[in-house]
Parts: structure tokens; C-alpha cells; sequence
């Protein structure tokens, strides 16, 4: 069992509907907890030190064999390192396939939800929302590829047709990721695009950062797979 | 799985070329031309990607693409999305029946998690894309790469969430067929990778043609 440092040095909500990024330094934990439930956190990840190098859907899930996202997994940036590892999660499955919502399918389903109309309250969609946090670093649209989608399940059947899957996060549930490289977290908090619940449902996010525990030789992240080993092995040689 | 023939002749054909193992490839497609890559003698990976010609901040979304299909497969029917959520490109034909558009490509790097620390020598789909880019699309740099689709691969997922590269599906003179609703640059690797099984342990040619509107 990975001991933790028991202090939480960021402990924030994020309000549903709403954007959030930061680098977060190599060693901390990340925990995300949806509070009441049902919700779905768009992210995107970089080398906050050089952000060229970035998250890599393709590339975290081959090198796994995996097409979801749960505890003992990691996360690949295209260059062949660990930029995180998700090392507790109470949910089980989280999406990275399926992508985001932008204005043109939140007015579809919703209807107009426009600022001048519902103020603070109004249908903010995670393109967006990720595109204005992009831009405080220098990114932007040539930056965002296929991205994590926290606490959403989208289940595929054996001829690859896909559906969305009620209930897959519950009240309180949580995943944690462990920082393996100082990674810039872009995250967007809006209903997912798949979701069939006809109102615009927005839930809130919990977010904490505290200080990992050292990462053993047993490690169950970098265990889990020969392929895990060696992304380990070759993010460690970057930070000699 | 769809099977899908098409009635366009390479005779008519406006554009006719082979392209060898290990190359990229890029070209300009106009709205209403319709391209054809031809697996010519099968299990053949054929890595690529596409970006509006005029604005190629908009480019191919493997994610927008499954979302919009609800499904994680590409065949005739399929629409090819943009990041923009529009329409790029739609597949008109195709005798293979499946396509991939998860494993992405394979790269210097990937290779030596994926395989050993010591392949890090051998070719990639990713330094095909760098090269090309490099030398014939100023306007794309390593920035731009994203999720690609992989054209005659068999990457199915199952339903418990796992992935797997299976053998190929595809065979001798399999092809897919794409009409190009706007005007798109196709970047294109034909797959280098002798580590798994996407080309038969053995990359071979394949042949692009292109016919007018």
C-alpha cells in the first residue's frame, strides 16, 4: 500500500460547467472526487516543461492493451514516458475514446445557453472551456488531441458499437493520479457529449494535490506490465 | 462487416502511384476527388491523417470520428470528423471491412516501451510523418500529429475494455475508397513496424490513386 502524505496542500472545488489547470509537480497526487456522482471531467496532459510532449491516447493504450482507464494503469505521453499513474480509483472505468462536446452539439441538445441569458450559470462546453485554459500556456487548437474523459464509461459490444453506460461513477468516487513528470492538468468540467440525460446536468469536482509517497521497485503502476517497466525506466533517465 | 466495391476505373484515374514500406506521402485532395489506397499484397498497415487545407488547425479527430458513429470501427459509410465537428472526408468503398483509428502510430520511442529499450533504432510511422512534413508541408510541424487512422489494421476492443493487435483481416488488392468533402492535405506513413503483427511481420506497397470530382 502507497503511503501518502496526509496533507493536502490544494483541497478546491471546481463549480460544474467550469474550467481548471495547473502544473502539477513531479511526485504529487492528484485526487479528483465526484462529489455527488454522474459526473465527467474532460482533461488534457503536457510536460509542463516542455509541452510538446503531451498525452498520447494511442500510445497509453497499446502499450497496456488496454481501451479504458482505471488503477494500475498509466498515462504515456508520445515521447515514451510515464507523465502520470493512476494509482487509486474508486470508480473503474474511465473513457479516453470518445472525446468532447462543443457549442454546435450543446445547443443541439440543450438549446442556446448563452451568457447574456443565464449569467454564471450559462451551458459552458469542455472545447471551449479547454481552449481558453490552452491558451494561458501558448496552446491551443494545434495542441488538443484526444483527451481523458474522468468518470465516464462509453462501453463498446463485440462489433465495436458503442453506448454509453448510466452509473458508472457514484456519489464520492475518486481517481487519483501520481505526477511521474511535472505535468501541466488542463480540466474541463461539462456534461459528455454521450451522456442522455436531456438537461444540461452539471455536477461538482473536489480537486487535492498532496505529496506521493516514494515510488517502490514493486510498485503496482509500474509493475502491472514489462511495457510499464520500461516507460518507467526511460522517464527516470529524462530527470538524470 | 460491410463489404463495399466501387466503379471508378484506375484507368480515369488522375493520380496513380506506389508507394513503398517505410515512405510518407503527402498530397492535396480537392473537394468532390475521391481516393483510393489499395493494399496490393495485403496486411498491410497504412498510417494516415488528414488537415483542412486552408486552415490546418482543423485536422482529422479520431475521437470525434467513434463519436459520431457510435462506433469504434471504420468502413464504407464511415465520416471521417474534424475537430471542428465537420465532415472531412466520407469512406464511399471498401472490400477490407475494417479499419482502426485507436492504435495510433508507432514512433522511436513507443517502440522502446512497447518492445524493448534497444529498438529505438528501428523505423517508424512517426519519423515518416516528420520527414514529410519537413520537407514538403512547412505548415504542419510535430505539433500537428494526432490520432491517425491505421487503414487495413484489426485492432479489436472488447467489451471488458481490453485491446488487442490481432492479424490483419485485410488481403492482395483489399482497398478503401474516400470522397474528400473539402479540400484536405492527406499525410500518410506506410507502416514501417516489424514488431507486431499489423503488417504481416513483412511492411509491402501499397498504391494511391485519386479521381476527379
Amino acid at each position: 500500500m502507497i503511503e501518502h502524505s496526509s496533507e493536502w496542500l490544494v483541497d478546491e472545488g471546481l463549480r460544474g460547467g467550469a474550467m481548471w489547470s495547473r502544473i502539477v509537480k513531479r511526485g504529487q497526487v492528484l485526487r479528483l472526487t465526484d462529489v455527488e456522482g454522474g459526473a465527467s471531467v474532460a482533461g488534457l496532459l503536457f510536460n509542463a516543461d516542455f509541452p510538446l510532449e503531451r498525452y498520447n491516447m494511442p500510445d497509453t493504450l497499446k502499450a497496456q492493451h488496454i481501451a479504458r482507464l482505471t488503477q494500475g494503469h498509466v498515462l504515456y505521453s508520445d515521447m515514451g514516458r510515464v507523465l502520470c499513474s493512476i494509482v487509486a480509483d474508486t470508480c473503474g472505468w474511465h473513457d479516453t475514446l470518445t472525446g468532447v462536446g462543443n457549442m454546435a452539439s450543446s445547443v443541439e441538445k440543450y438549446g442556446p445557453g448563452d451568457y447574456q441569458a443565464l449569467r454564471n450559470d450559462w451551458r459552458r462546453n469542455s472545447r471551449d472551456n479547454l481552449l481558453v485554459e490552452l491558451a494561458k500556456y501558448g496552446l491551443g487548437k494545434r495542441d488538443f488531441g484526444p483527451n481523458l474523459n474522468f468518470f465516464v464509461k462509453v462501453g463498446a459490444d463485440a462489433e465495436g458499437k458503442l453506448s454509453w453506460v448510466p452509473g458508472n461513477s457514484k456519489p464520492g468516487s475518486y481517481i487519483e493520479l501520481r505526477t511521474e513528470m511535472n505535468t501541466l492538468v488542463v480540466l474541463s468540467n461539462t456534461p459528455h457529449p454521450l451522456d442522455p440525460t436531456p438537461s444540461y446536468a452539471v455536477r461538482p469536482l473536489r480537486i487535492g494535490i498532496r505529496l506521493a509517497g516514494p515510488v517502490t521497485a514493486d510498485d503496482a503502476c509500474r509493475t502491472s506490465c514489462p511495457e510499464n517497466e520500461r516507460g518507467f525506466a526511460l522517464t527516470e533517465a529524462y530527470y538524470l | 462487416m460491410a463489404l463495399s466495391e466501387s466503379s471508378l476505373d484506375p484507368k480515369h484515374a488522375k493520380f496513380d502511384t506506389v508507394l513503398g514500406s517505410g515512405l510518407g506521402f503527402s498530397h492535396v485532395l480537392r473537394r468532390g476527388e475521391t481516393f483510393r489506397i489499395v493494399d496490393l499484397e495485403g496486411n498491410q498497415a497504412v498510417d494516415t491523417l488528414f488537415y483542412d487545407a486552408h486552415d490546418p488547425s482543423e485536422r482529422y479527430s479520431a475521437v470525434d470520428t467513434i463519436r459520431s458513429q457510435g462506433g469504434i470501427y471504420l468502413s464504407a459509410g464511415s465520416p471521417l470528423m474534424s475537430t471542428e465537428g465537420r465532415i472531412m472526408l466520407e469512406i464511399t468503398a471498401d472490400t477490407c471491412g475494417r479499419h482502426d483509428t485507436v492504435g495510433g502510430a508507432c514512433a522511436a520511442e513507443s517502440n522502446q516501451v512497447r518492445y524493448a529499450l534497444d529498438k529505438k533504432y528501428m523505423h517508424s510511422c512517426r519519423d515518416n510523418f516528420l520527414l514529410e512534413i519537413a520537407n514538403r508541408r512547412p505548415e504542419l510541424t510535430k505539433r500537428d500529429l494526432t490520432a491517425n487512422i491505421n487503414f487495413f489494421m484489426n485492432v479489436p476492443v472488447s467489451p471488458e475494455g481490453e485491446l488487442h493487435f490481432d492479424d490483419g483481416i485485410s488481403a492482395p488488392g483489399r482497398y478503401v475508397e474516400m470522397r474528400a468533402e473539402s479540400d484536405v492535405i492527406v499525410l500518410i506513413s506506410n507502416c514501417p513496424q516489424l514488431n507486431n503483427p499489423c503488417n504481416g511481420y513483412d511492411p509491402t506497397p501499397v498504391r494511391l490513386l485519386v479521381w476527379p470530382a
